[in-house]
């Protein structure tokens, strides 16, 4: 220990030596209390006070400006050499470790965990210690926390001029990659010097696209081919098809010919589901979907117009928008188009006319988005105008759910992959919201305002978990739902389907009334014969209703005459029997009024049963 | 005298080299196990003295596993101080990776477990 300072006093200076001893108590003064002093004081009751023993503690937000990273590698170089041995060089390092493994304490020390590993080797070889033994099957998971959402991640268009996301894809293996088409929809408002590149975006680096793709005009929609991840389909806004392969360069890898394409922006591509995975088909404004194999994509295989009268003269063709196909239904597909309905279309069909099966109108405005429920394809989903509509394949005149008028045109929508009940809209005011028909009917479960930009496209991740929406300033936001909205609830399927069951059957026997009140109107308008031979059906009827209201009358005597028989002594009875004779005869006198109702009644029940049978 | 010191010397000299020779049958009986990705043997400095992958990797494992085991070696010490570490596994998606610390050295074998 060392000695930093001393201090010194002389001890002259510490003065007088403090001499304590032990004295009795005094009591130095006493104040009596004084009653007098009350009156200046009243009672007060009750008391309120409040008792708090606590720190103080404020509560303040901070947001931080944005903070730009990059990943760097780092070389270091081997350590831990001694001295006299120059890691880089071999001859030293051998020599080292050959005088090493000479020594004793070594090889003693590798005998022995030699044998421990070796028991742990063969351990693992023999058994599998984490395998699952007892499989509980799907767990339901009952959460009782509130639903929620939140932002993981935003992807910012590296360009000055912002244009807008239209199209989003996940990678379809690993979901860690989104491609994002970026174009401006705006009719002639694109900038001049606006960018035509769309990126492909690593989840992990929301700095730096990972990938660019550079078309030779703005890409509008971009999709992966589910069946092998490098190769991407996207339209062009000038009518081309356009495909990539990721292992090659980002330069386009093929593009059609501009005479053979379409003639307005491309507005949906989807892959086809075939044995070669290079089989695609592209639907756009002009009215046409043209099928086309990517090997050879300078001309389409096949070509459609979507005219409704089935004469497939393009000058009425309608301007598809929206494309939907589904893998486990290959043969059909169905179109979105600008004027609110829905084509749907038999590819197998042969003739162009018979191509076009059936349509589903109910919209005002353009279907921006179209895609049947992953659980129950014969139910599907479209958005437009300011309204999110679910349609069944039996019913086709109406839709069989709508949700309510909204505010704001809802641009894009989609079912949630993991439960059939869920299904997300965005709207052009930036909310997002995602509707749980199982839980609330009349208003979105949860209601997320992502930005104050109008958002613009919409999809959901495999896993259910995440979705990415894309903005009008080229802003892709990726956020992440609360597991009670992504994991199959108790019961949902059936819960689900018997929603769908019960509305469709609702939308039929609706649309049987209205056939039936036109028909009505019909034979109103067809003259009076007919209204004679209605007369006479009427005398009939009423002949046969007079002998089944007898019938039953008689029946019902006979039942209550048996146990009357039996318990003769209970006067209550007698006088029920009375009452019950005694209305009888009062029903003879009301007899025709009844006899004319119950007519009228067989006249509607016979007529229904005609024209169902028509 | 003489002979005898070289007698001596030689008798040991055989010896090292044949426990030397079952050092590396034990080693080898290691790497040939089902399943095993790579061995290697670490001194406490970190130096790899023999391994069966490429000179990256094992440097790479050998520096950070050695950090890792002193760490687990202290943490059952200072829980009880007359336990010590025998053994540390380390279960991955992909693999499982052995430790078998001593004194001065470590045996690391890095096992595709089946399943």
């Amino acid at each position: 220990m060392e000695i930093v300072y001393v201090y010194l006093k002389k001890r002259s200076e510490f003065g007088k030596q403090c001499n304590f001893s032990d004295r009795q108590a005094e009591l130095s003064i006493d104040i009596p209390p004084n009653p007098e002093l009350m009156e200046h004081f009243v009672v007060r009751d009750p008391v309120d006070r409040g008792i708090q023993c606590s720190y103080e503690m404020s509560e303040h937000e901070v947001n931080t400006e944005r903070f730009e990273m990059e990943t760097r590698g780092i070389n270091h170089l081997e350590g831990g050499w001694p001295k006299d041995v120059n890691p880089l060089e071999l001859e030293q390092t051998i020599r080292f470790r050959k005088k090493v493994e000479k020594d004793e304490n070594y090889i003693n020390a590798i005998m022995q965990l030699g044998y421990v590993m070796e028991h742990c080797i063969k351990q693992n070889n023999a058994i599998n210690i984490y395998g699952e033994y007892f499989d509980e099957g799907d767990e339901y998971e009952v959460s009782d926390e509130p639903l929620s959402a939140k932002t993981i991640n935003v992807f910012r268009d590296p360009n000055e001029i912002k244009r807008t996301a239209t199209h989003l894809s996940w990678h379809p293996d690993a979901n860690r990659k989104l491609a994002v088409a970026y174009s401006c929809l705006d009719f002639q408002r694109a900038d001049v010097n606006m960018s035509f590149e769309s990126y492909i975006w690593d989840l992990e680096n929301p700095n730096k696209p990972e990938l660019t793709l550079k078309p030779s005009s703005p890409l509008v929609t971009l999709e992966y081919n589910p069946k092998d991840s490098h190769i991407l389909i996207g339209g062009c806004y000038n009518g081309q098809i356009a495909c990539w392969d990721t292992r090659k360069s980002s330069l386009v890898a093929d593009l059609s010919t501009i005479e053979f394409s379409h003639r307005d922006p491309v507005f949906g591509a989807l892959w086809l589901q075939s044995k070669t995975g290079t089989e695609c088909f592209s639907a756009s404004t002009d009215g046409q979907v043209m099928w086309w194999d990517i090997r050879k994509i300078n001309e389409p295989t096949e070509v459609l117009v979507m005219d409704i009268s089935r004469k497939g003269i393009l000058e009425n063709a309608l301007g598809a928008i929206a494309l939907e196909f589904e893998p486990t239904m290959p043969t059909k597909f169905m179109v979105g188009t600008e004027q609110g309905i829905v084509i749907s279309c038999n590819r197998k069909a042969k003739t162009a006319a018979e191509k076009i099966v059936c349509t589903f109108s109910g919209h005002h405005g353009p279907i921006y988005a179209l895609q049947r429920n992953p659980f129950y394809p014969k139910n599907f989903l479209t958005v437009g105008d300011w309204t999110a509509r679910i349609w069944s394949d039996d019913s086709r005149e109406s839709c069989i759910m709508w949700t309510k008028y909204h505010m704001a045109y809802i641009t894009d929508g989609a079912w949630s992959p993991q439960r059939p009940a869920v299904f997300f809209t965005t709207k052009m005011d930036g909310t997002v919201d995602i509707w749980d028909f199982s839980f609330k009917q009349c208003d979105p479960a949860l209601s997320l305002k992502v930005c104050d930009e109008a958002l613009f496209s919409l999809k959901v991740q495999d896993n259910g978990c995440f979705l990415a929406c894309g903005s009008q300033l080229g802003t892709v936001t990726l956020l992440e739902v609360s597991s009670g909205l992504s994991t199959l609830q108790r019961n949902e399927k059936n819960i689900a389907s018997s929603f769908f069951e019960r509305e469709t059957h609702r939308e039929k026997i609706l649309e049987a009334k209205h056939r039936e009140m036109r028909l009505k109107e019909k034979a109103k308008l067809e003259g009076k014969e007919e209204d004679e031979e209605v007369k006479l059906n009427q005398e009939e009827l009423l002949a046969l209703a007079e002998e089944e209201f007898f019938d039953i009358i008689n029946q019902e005597i006979r039942r209550k005459q048996a146990p009357l028989e039996k318990k003769k002594k209970q006067s209550y009875e007698e006088e029920e029997l009375e009452e019950f004779i005694y209305k009888g005869d009062e029903d003879d006198e009301d007899e025709e009024e009844e006899e004319e109702e119950e007519k009228e009644e067989k006249e509607e029940k016979e007529e229904k049963e005609e024209k169902p049978k028509e | 005298m003489y002979d005898r010191k070289l007698f001596c010397l030689t008798f040991s000299m055989v010896c090292i080299h044949l426990l030397q020779a079952e050092v590396e049958e034990t080693l080898k009986r290691i790497q040939n196990h089902k399943g095993v990705i790579g061995t290697m043997v670490v001194n406490a400095e970190g130096i790899p003295i023999r391994t069966t992958l490429d000179n990256s990797t094992t440097v790479q494992y050998a520096g950070l596993l050695h950090q890792l085991t002193m760490k687990a070696k202290s943490t059952v010490r200072d829980i009880d101080p007359q336990n010590d570490l025998t053994f540390l596994r380390i279960r991955s998606k992909k693999h499982e990776v052995m430790v078998a610390p001593d004194k001065e050295y470590l045996l690391i074998v890095i096992q595709n477990p089946t399943e």
